[in-house]
């Protein structure tokens, strides 16, 4: 994507987003604080699935990791400190991250998929089946953190809106830098074509290593927002169900494109509850909905417009005899 | 003149596949400022050859040495940094990005230690001159500068050959390892490369696998004949021309692939 | 003598786990399909025999039904879904699958609800076979291993030794070539894909007595199957076998031996075998 339509469209949405809780309710304001830490794991994922071509089916496990180091850390009813239990739980994804990672680089294609599914599983058993964190019931977190500063209050939800959004603009801009920087160039060269740039000259394990961790890193953000919105972490965070969860947001909006990552997260989130007003069966919805995506429209969101100039001109093809 | 180390050399190497026996025992010597041409039949095992030596496969048995260095073991990336660049004989792109870009990256690989590239993660990759003005001038060398812009995958096959060795070049190599580069160019482009190659064989210790006989014979200082998986016969070019063995060998498909 | 009784458990479900991932295991190796619905299947064999040994009366009869069931639904998935997966790359597959996984779940929510059930052994296998003096083992757990030993055996001369088997491998191998040789190769993946949807069927339906029905129980197999590919090798049947065993003995012993890390037993040796073998153990490079 272009530079200048990148700008244009992160300064369009963020004013879209800043103006937003003027005009809407509170349940409005809590649900798009939702969606917009959702895009910020969405995003960290993209870098890997879209722009490296890393088909991660665990990237959950790094999303939930985080969010119980908050939840571990947190006093029992005092305000956690943010700028401690922010870098701690990045800290813990990352090193997670790290593990997992040096070990399933080593594999690539369905491997790749099988093994960070497996060790994700892993984490979750984890925390599922032993008392470390409260077992399958999970634990709460009291209040929200607090951030120091007099004038911002975190416990209150519009503070909190604003907070999202300001770090999910510079997840936003952080990713767009990376990507059009060497490194990310290297990354998207690994995607298209991994046995040239080894041929090149590449460390292509530990490129993939560095963006693996980089990924677990952001979802870390993402999972220690949400832990601190809602109060409460349970092992259901990093059920694979989630790691899938997530992949779907990404086709739907587009796959490396970085707006596509936010735009399939809104309207992920926003299918969802409309499906919920009609059945309570509404996962049968959207997974035939996720197979119609697929099936049809590959490209997601952001690549509709290319998706139907390529249908509408192999119709005219066929119109015209050609083969 | 004095006896030069050679940059390249193989001792017994060999590599098996299950029951066949692709790489027989070969001894090859590449000196520097030269090129040494290998021809043979097909299945000779010319690029399983190559592979071995460019690490994209693992030797079953014997030894590759750079510079006296044994890289018998060594992985394709890392016998990549240490100057040694390679052309595939199916070209092997980035199709989706332009030639300039397939180039650009190449030069950038000179440049690819991990730790460095993620301290320069903020600025975008074109700021970086060194590696642009690479990408052009190899671009320029095999004469692809007005294609620059377009897609990889947009080119014509002889362009994507020569795209190949663009690629190749834009790493700064000292040792080309060149997988028939001139298969399915052109009459003019096949001449404008063998005259690149003739040039840069001054600076580069060149390795040529080719079935252009005319090439090979303008081209080699010298010569080695495969034919399944062994070394048939290797040294000057006229001699192994006039060699009764080689003519045999080349006699038994088509006698005029050896030019008299 | 105890540990003769663990053993036994060992086997049974390394087996019963072989039954399911073979399936797996082969759907990639010759159709390249990356399956995240699998493990529904052994839920819906699972179900299957719960359901149709209430209607039918006895597991005997449910079992020749639900095989049929099963293959017909496979035939049916592989016709209008699978087969337009073939040459999409793995994430369309896992997302597609993805989305199979969601259906199947709510479906049989939708028709059979999301209790926990229990499938009654039929009598002539209910008891139990004496060890030694104090100790027996139950006869179904027995019969659970022969019959999976018995259709492995099965597979193997069929893939080995008949036509069908080497029409198979042909189409693995080369599938172009295959179909200019007169191979019909759609029918081919056909059959393999509702093959491995019986199979993993099967498998939830001779369980269903041991492990109870309950609505987890697709996805829970269906990782447990991807460590058993990752361990024994893609498309590899012998590699699913000793992976499929491997796992067996270290789930049962991890669970018997320091019960709060058995879960992790299992991830520890992929781990291992990952260090020394990213490929598998078996696997083609």
């Amino acid at each position: 994507m272009r530079t200048r339509t990148l700008v244009l469209s992160l300064l369009a949405g963020v004013a879209v987003l800043a103006f937003f809780p003027a005009l809407a309710e509170k349940f409005y304001v809590q649900l798009v604080t939702k969606i917009m830490i959702l895009s910020i794991f969405a995003l960290s994922l993209d870098l890997l699935v879209g722009y490296s071509g890393l088909v991660s089916l665990g990237h959950a496990a790094y999303f939930g990791v985080a969010a119980y180091t908050l939840a571990l850390a947190a006093p029992a009813s005092d305000p956690a400190n943010f700028w401690l239990t922010l870098p701690l739980s990045l800290a813990a994804s990352a090193f997670t991250a790290l593990v997992i990672g040096a070990l399933v680089v080593r594999t690539s294609g369905v491997y790749f998929i099988m093994v960070t599914l497996a060790f994700a599983q892993m984490v979750y058993y984890f925390f599922h089946d032993t008392r470390v964190a409260g077992g399958s019931d999970g634990m709460y977190i009291d209040t929200r953190p607090s951030i120091g500063i007099a004038a911002v209050d975190l416990a209150d939800d519009l503070h909190f809106y604003y907070m999202v959004l300001a770090l999910l603009a510079g997840v936003f801009v952080l990713l767009a830098l990376i990507l059009r920087s060497p490194f990310g160039r290297a990354l998207q060269g690994i995607k298209v074509n991994e046995q040239r740039m080894r041929a090149l000259g590449f460390a292509t394990r530990r490129y993939k290593l560095a963006a693996f961790v980089l990924a677990g890193t952001l979802a870390g953000l993402a999972g220690y927002l949400a832990a601190a919105k809602e109060g409460y972490v349970n092992p259901e965070l990093m059920a694979w169900h989630q790691s899938g969860v997530v992949l779907m947001m990404l086709i739907l909006g587009g796959m490396g494109t970085l707006l596509g990552a936010v735009i399939g997260t809104f309207s992920y989130v926003l299918l969802q509850e409309w499906f919920s007003t009609l059945t309570k069966h509404w996962l049968l919805l959207m997974g035939g909905f996720i197979i119609v995506t697929v099936l049809l429209f590959p490209q997601g969101l952001a690549g509709l417009p290319r998706t139907l100039a390529a249908r509408s001109r192999s119709g005219l093809r066929e119109k015209n005899g050609d083969a | 003149m004095a006896m030069l180390e050679p940059i390249l050399a193989t001792a017994n190497l060999t590599r098996r596949f299950g029951g066949l026996t692709a790489v027989d025992g070969v001894a090859l010597e590449l000196a520097d400022h030269s090129i040494h041409a290998i021809i043979g039949p097909n299945g000779a095992g010319k690029s399983t050859l190559v592979n071995l030596l460019s690490g994209e496969l693992k030797a079953s048995a014997g030894t590759v040495r750079l510079r006296g260095e044994d890289i018998t073991n060594w992985t394709p990336d890392r016998i990549a940094r240490h100057g040694v660049a390679r052309t595939f004989q199916h070209s092997n792109l980035f199709p989706s990005f332009s030639a300039f870009e397939n180039c650009r990256l190449a030069a950038q690989s000179r440049d690819s230690g991990l730790t460095h590239c993620m301290t320069r993660c903020l600025s975008p990759a074109e700021s970086y001159r060194e590696w642009s003005d690479a990408a052009d001038r190899a671009l320029a060398i095999v004469g692809l500068a007005a294609r620059g812009g377009l897609s990889a995958g947009a080119l014509s096959h002889g362009e994507r050959r020569a795209l190949e060795i663009a690629m190749s070049l834009a790493t700064s190599p000292s040792i080309l390892l060149l997988d028939e580069p001139l298969a399915g160019m052109g009459a003019e482009e096949s001449a404008r490369i063998v005259g690149l190659l003739k040039q840069l064989s001054a600076g580069h210790a060149i390795l040529l696998i080719e079935h252009d006989m005319d090439a090979v014979f303008a081209l080699a200082d010298c010569l080695t004949v495969m034919v399944n998986g062994a070394v048939l016969a290797t040294g000057d070019p006229q001699a192994i021309r006039a060699n009764p063995d080689v003519q045999r060998a080349y006699l038994g498909a088509d006698s005029t692939l050896l030019p008299v | 003598m105890e540990w003769l009784i663990q053993i036994l458990n060992s086997v049974q479900y390394g087996l019963l786990l072989f039954l399911v991932a073979s399936g797996l295991t082969l759907i990639f190796g010759i159709m390249g399909v990356i399956n995240l619905a699998h493990g529904s299947f052994y839920m819906i064999g699972a179900y299957l025999a719960f359901s149709l040994t209430q209607w039918t009366g006895n597991l005997w009869t449910a079992l020749p039904l639900g095989i049929i069931l099963a293959a017909v639904l496979g035939l049916v998935l592989e016709r209008l879904l699978i087969e337009r997966l073939y040459h999409r790359d793995h994430l369309h597959q896992v997302l597609l699958t993805f989305g199979l996984i969601l259906v199947f779940e709510e479906l049989r929510s939708i028709i059979v609800g999301d209790d926990v059930h229990s499938v009654v052994i039929p009598a002539i296998l209910g008891g139990s076979l004496p060890l030694t003096e104090n100790l027996s083992y139950p006869v179904y757990r027995l019969f659970i291993s022969a019959v999976c030993l018995a259709l492995a055996a099965a597979m193997y001369l069929t893939i080995q030794k008949t036509r069908l088997g080497m029409m198979i491998r042909a189409g693995a191998s080369n599938p172009e070539m295959a179909q200019s040789l007169g191979i019909n190769i759609r029918w081919i993946h056909a059959l393999v894909f509702a093959a491995g949807v019986a199979l993993a069927a099967f498998a939830g339906m001779i369980a269903a007595p041991v492990s109870s029905v309950f609505p987890g129980m697709g996805n829970q197999v269906l990782i447990v199957c991807f460590v058993v590919v990752v361990i024994g090798g893609i498309g590899s049947l012998k590699g699913a076998l000793v992976a499929s065993l491997l796992i067996g003995f270290a789930d049962t012993f991890g669970k018997v031996l320091v019960p709060e890390l058995a879960g992790v037993a299992v991830y520890l040796l992929m781990a291992i075998v990952l260090l020394f073998r990213p490929a598998g153990l078996f696997g083609r490079g």
